[in-house]
């Protein structure tokens, strides 16, 4: 079983087109629950899918295939991301999800959540990747830096500036974190 | 900004944007749009980044002194 998976990663890195296939439909669901994480937006998420493995497909050959497909196309999948993040407009519609989240806290009121969706989106596209995947989606610093392909205690950081930035924004709102 | 604050923060942000699902998965096969990707012709790059270019260059030989704070700027 494990050789033929490291010969489907040969294969897919000498530019074989059905190991690429294979690939593809193994990892297209986690990749796109990872895209989805970020952009929080189901038919961006499909887009920026197929834009990941556009690029994982045309950088096959340098893949290394002793380091594993997962942990690559996650790369991959967070600078398409980021791309996309970097091209958006803070004031462009929300998601559908944060018009009507599930509130577990009554004392936050749905005008709260929502300036601070809209807080959130005015951050700066890194540091809010950082913020989204360790304090929304609560992974470990080592996975979030490793996606990120910066060092634990840089990921650690842009969370925290994502953090004091989103207070300050708050506060120009009148919001009192 | 002390613990209080950023645990507070934290939350806040967890209730404007709760996590997704951990089972998510697109609503259709993407392998033909992957293929249709992979057949597409790359596009040239547009005229303008060519004439970009091309203005750089000759702003980089005729004025030398230009290239530091060009790569300051960068």
């Amino acid at each position: 079983m494990q050789n033929e998976a490291s010969s489907v990663l040969n294969e897919f890195q000498q530019g074989d087109l059905n190991a690429f296939e294979t690939l593809f439909r193994m990892h297209q669901r986690a990749v796109y629950g990872w895209i989805l994480r970020i952009v929080r937006n189901p038919a961006t998420a499909e887009d920026l899918t197929v834009e990941t493995f556009w690029r994982i497909h045309r950088a096959h050959a340098r893949f290394d295939p002793l380091h594993g497909f997962e942990g690559w196309s996650r790369r991959v999948a967070t600078h398409a991301a980021l791309d996309w993040l970097r091209t958006k407009r803070p004031e462009d519609e929300l998601p559908a999800d944060i018009a009507a989240p599930p509130c577990a806290d009554p004392a936050i009121s749905a005008e709260i959540r929502c300036k601070t969706a809209l807080a959130f989106q005015r951050l700066p596209p890194k540091l809010r990747i950082a913020a989204i995947l360790s304090v929304v989606e609560e992974l470990p610093g080592k996975e979030v830096a490793e996606a990120l392909g910066i060092s634990v205690a840089a990921a650690k950081l842009r969370v925290f500036r994502a953090l004091r930035l989103l207070r300050k924004d708050l506060q120009q709102q009148g919001i009192t974190p | 900004m002390n613990a209080h604050d950023e645990d507070r923060i934290k939350q806040l942000l967890q209730q404007a944007l709760p996590p997704i699902e951990d089972d998510a998965e697109p609503e259709r096969d993407l392998w033909p749009a992957m293929l249709q990707r992979l057949d597409a012709k790359p596009t040239p790059p547009p005229w303008f980044d060519w004439a970009l270019l091309a203005g750089l260059v000759g702003l980089a030989a005729f004025f030398p002194a230009s290239i530091p704070v060009f790569l300051y700027y960068l």
